[in-house]
């Protein structure tokens, strides 16, 4: 090194080393950074979830006293739930709001000049309907007292979940700074409380204006058909695909053709697959709109490549040997394949196929398209007639449920996430399981 | 006889055909296997797969002809009176469909019988009050000729779903006294199933195929049948995207692209270095422990269904980037914008760069890098002058599959860019994208004949030839120069 000057030694470097150390040092660095950005984000999102959505399982019940009075509830006196049928939702809403407001009063906790169309106002829309059903499903209950869990509005439900202020109230027709008083006072009489939310999980939808009553019990169903008919129809296609290709396939132009298709079709944009769906199997084969059946088999396309990619690795990984020995004492292909490499590509064929289905799980848009995004409130009768009945599908709920304008939709969107991520987590685990409990290494 | 039970009936006689051509081998052979050329379940085999396969595929079949058939040989019955101003004859042909259904429903509920309906006239009955109290809304009222349309249509429906259980039964029936009658102890019953398994798996294969071409033809018809409605010319050079449910449009794609692109951008900008990095950092420096925790992590964000990203943009980006950013800065007030929708997809996408540059990082030759450390490198320095440009055809095809990714992806920016077609630059602002406007022109009521719905055929087509584009360049540039070390 010509530059090198007189103090030139090997422990104290000098200043192009420096910059070439501190070049090193930097680089690693970003590095690092890179890691924890992915890994934060991961666990941002995560949190805002899991923030927002937590609160959608308890929901604020309102526990009170109803006397069923036969003048309003049956007037015949017959006890006929036909003629009974008669009384609407409305005639049951006025009867529960009576109801509250003599509680209050026995108890003292009604405010002074406070309506009792406000104090009515507290109970959701929900609860004179679940009132009525009860009513009718027994009639016997009139004219008797029976002690009664309603849900409470989605704006008190709010204020007990932090969303609505004393100071959102004031500005907010829905609900008055009254009301929220009066909702504590309740509370601190143990009439109002936070309880686990099982009509959030088992429910059907609700409408725009009763947000605490909507749940997921249709979506859930709705997105169980579906994975039944992505597996029924994915798993067998795709492994016999995936046999013939890599068992028998001559090497041609047909199965150059094969091989391309399905590394395109792995890569097509999910929404195409729904403009397929829409304008083959719902214009051309005329399957009704947002039925699972519909769905199912848009996503059985959609996840085929994935199931054929897995199985393909699985069925490579089984060593040669095996076949060998296999043809060797006498096996024709066709048995080697289906006694000998199939069952020990088995597991791992399993572990691909669950996580297809995961992803078929998660997949909104092409679902969009074919009609999921309609209100349904009825849940879709037993397979297989109730594969063509209108559903819905949880990720579609999700996307829903953010359409409304009410801000209580946005927890209820959040939780539906939280029971979507749980089922893909726990179909995860079990890929994880298989994997580990029957992969062989050879 | 309903479908499940058509389909149960035929699985159970394909079954009774194993057992029967089972037994019936072994009787020929008088109870002595060695005689027979196979072994013995293979002649059950072979009677259980000319049983079911091809009855099951003539149910396939008939199950997708049928109601086209129907739909012509009834939407004849039809005259141009009965097609109200401003409806179509498909709109017609629904209701038509929607009134026979109606009619089974009354049916069923044991609201009419077959004679009454029969009797029934649409002159002197209400006939949309009477469908409306078997729960079935009507738009309009049932005109006399649309009524007996669609007696018509029912009782086809009807005769052909009995003609089908007929044909799909003596097909089976016929596969099965085929397959049983070939029996005797020297027939190849085992070539002869297995060939026909290998039929089978050949046709599975296709199915990819199949989809590849359903895609091509639904998006091409659809696409032609839009450029007859409106000016292609128009569509590929406007700068204007305004639909009008009454007519009038503007459709030019331009501002769509624009914002696909912007987006599919800045999704890029955040996940190249950040994925880039990330792999370098856990192919080269990270110790075995890190990397265990840090890669499955990593790969946690590619499972994360893209709804997820998208309430998150929605609901926690999209505000806090308003609030810390564009407004403090005057750039814009919305909280969806191309930075949210960027920025969360660019998240989203980082797995996808970092685990398959991992991959073609971990590829180069350790003699490489002990080559470039025995000169005095450093560790950085072998990177960037050595494994890089080594692993380069691989990354830029890994960069190419994000960005058809991203091109492609619809909940982030449905939930999280907006809905207003713009074409500018600050990219706090809200802009579109093509799969946002296919999902706002295909979701709700669509008629498939204005241009305003069928313009998301010719952008779903434009998109198909966008990603297949990126897939193909990624895939030639990843074979032609890959090193190939050995």
């Amino acid at each position: 090194m010509s530059t090198a000057s007189t103090n030139s030694s090997l422990y104290t470097l000098d200043a192009r080393t420096k910059r070439r150390n501190a070049a090193e040092k930097r680089f690693r660095l970003y590095g690092m950074a890179a890691v924890a950005f992915g890994v934060l984000a991961l666990v941002v999102l995560l949190s805002s979830v899991l923030g927002t959505g937590l609160s959608a399982f308890r929901q604020t019940f309102l526990t009170t006293e109803i006397t069923l009075d036969e003048k309003a509830l049956d007037k015949s006196g017959t006890r006929d739930p036909e003629v009974m049928a008669k009384v609407t939702t409305i005639g049951y809403a006025k009867v529960l709001q009576n109801a509250l407001v003599d509680e209050l009063t026995a108890k003292g906790l009604l405010p002074e000049g406070m309506k009792a169309k406000d104090v009515g106002g507290m109970i959701s829309k929900e609860a004179p309907a679940q009132l009525r059903d009860r009513v009718l499903a027994n009639p016997d209950l009139i004219g008797q007292t029976i002690t009664m869990n309603v849900l409470a509005n989605g704006r008190i439900d709010g204020y007990f979940k932090g969303r609505v202020t004393m100071e959102s109230a004031a500005l907010d027709s829905n609900v008055s700074p009254e009301q929220l008083q009066l909702a504590e006072a309740m509370r601190d009489a143990g009439m109002l409380d936070l309880k686990f939310n099982w009509g959030f999980i088992f429910g059907p939808d609700a409408s725009e204006l009763r947000p605490e009553a909507a749940g997921l019990g249709v979506a859930i169903i709705g997105s169980a058909y579906m994975m039944l008919i992505v597996l029924a129809l994915a798993l067998p296609i795709g492994v016999a695909a995936s046999i013939y290709l890599e068992e028998f396939a001559p090497q041609n132009r047909l199965t150059d053709l094969i091989e391309v298709n399905i590394s395109n079709l792995a890569a097509v944009p999910s929404i195409v697959f729904g403009i397929l769906g829409l304008a083959v199997f719902i214009n051309f084969a005329g399957l009704p709109q947002s039925s699972p059946l519909v769905g199912g088999l848009v996503l059985s396309l959609m996840t085929l490549p994935t199931i054929i990619i897995a199985t393909r690795a699985a069925l490579k990984a089984v060593p040669p040997s095996i076949k060998d020995a296999a043809l060797g004492i006498g096996a024709s292909k066709m048995q080697t394949v289906f006694h000998h490499i199939l069952p020990l590509a088995m597991p791992g064929i399993l572990t691909g196929t669950i996580i297809g289905l995961a992803q078929a799980l998660g997949e909104t848009a092409p679902l969009l398209l074919i009609g999921m995004v309609a209100f349904v409130r009825d849940y879709p009768g037993a397979p297989p007639e109730g594969f063509t009945d209108p559903a819905a599908a949880l990720p579609v709920q999700v996307y829903n449920f953010t359409q409304r304008a009410d801000p209580a939709f946005i927890e209820r969107a959040s939780g539906a996430i939280i029971v979507l991520m749980v089922f893909l987590l726990a179909m995860n685990i079990l890929a994880i399981i298989l994997r580990r409990r029957f992969e062989r290494r050879w | 006889m309903s479908l499940g039970l058509l389909i149960l009936v035929v699985i159970a006689l394909a079954g009774a055909g194993f057992v029967i051509g089972r037994q019936r081998a072994l009787a020929q052979a008088g109870g002595d296997p060695r005689i027979l050329h196979s072994l013995p379940g293979y002649y059950g085999q072979s009677v259980f797969l000319f049983a079911a396969v091809p009855a099951l595929l003539l149910l396939l079949g008939w199950l997708l002809i049928q109601p086209l058939a129907i739909e012509s040989r009834v939407s004849a019955m039809l005259t141009p009176a009965d097609i109200p101003e401003g409806s179509s004859s498909a709109l017609v042909m629904s209701d038509v469909r929607r009134i026979a259904d109606g009619f089974d429903a009354m049916i069923a509920q044991g609201r009419m019988t077959e004679d009454a309906l029969r009797a029934m006239d649409a002159n002197t009955v209400d006939v949309r009050a009477q469908l409306a109290e078997a729960g079935i809304a009507l738009g309009s009222d049932v005109a006399p000729n649309v009524f007996e349309t669609a007696k018509s249509y029912r009782n086809l429906a009807h005769t052909g779903r009995l003609a089908l259980t007929v044909a799909v039964i003596v097909t089976a029936l016929a596969g099965f006294a085929f397959a049983l009658s070939r029996i005797q102890p020297d027939y190849r019953a085992r070539n002869v199933s297995e060939r026909f398994v290998r039929t089978l798996l050949i046709g599975a294969s296709m199915v990819a195929i199949l989809t590849t071409v359903g895609i091509i033809l639904s998006l091409v018809f659809e696409t032609v049948h839009f450029f007859r409605l409106y000016p292609a010319k128009e569509f590929f050079l406007s700068l204007t995207w305004n639909p009008q449910f009454r007519g009038g449009s503007d459709l030019g794609i331009w501002p769509l692209l624009w914002g696909t692109l912007y987006v599919s951008f800045i999704a890029l900008l955040v996940s190249v270095p950040v994925g880039i990095f990330a792999a370098i950092y856990l192919a080269e420096y990270a110790s075995k422990k890190t990397r265990a925790v840090a890669k499955p992590l990593l790969e946690i964000l590619a499972g994360i269904p893209t709804i997820v990203y998208g309430l998150f943009a929605l609901i926690t980006v999209g505000p806090m980037l308003r609030d810390y950013f564009a407004q403090p800065l005057g750039l814009g007030a919305s909280s969806s914008s191309v930075m949210t929708a960027g920025l969360v997809m660019g998240i989203m996408l980082i797995p996808f760069v970092s685990s398959l540059s991992d991959d073609i990082i971990n590829a180069v030759p350790q003699a490489m890098r002990d080559g470039s450390f025995g000169l005095g490198a450093t560790h950085s320095e072998t990177v960037k002058q050595v494994i890089l440009p080594a692993a380069l055809p691989g990354i830029v095809g890994a960069i190419l599959l994000a960005a058809s990714r991203a091109i492609g992806e619809t909940m982030i920016v449905v939930l999280g860019a907006g809905a207003a077609a713009k074409m500018s630059l600050n990219p706090f602002e809200a802009m579109t994208t093509v799969t946002v406007k296919i999902v706002s022109q295909l979701t709700g009521d669509t008629e498939f004949a204005s241009p305003e719905t069928l313009v998301a055929f010719a952008l779903g087509l434009t998109l198909f030839v966008f990603t297949l584009g990126l897939n193909v360049l990624a895939l030639y540039i990843v074979r032609k120069y890959r090193e190939q070390y050995e």
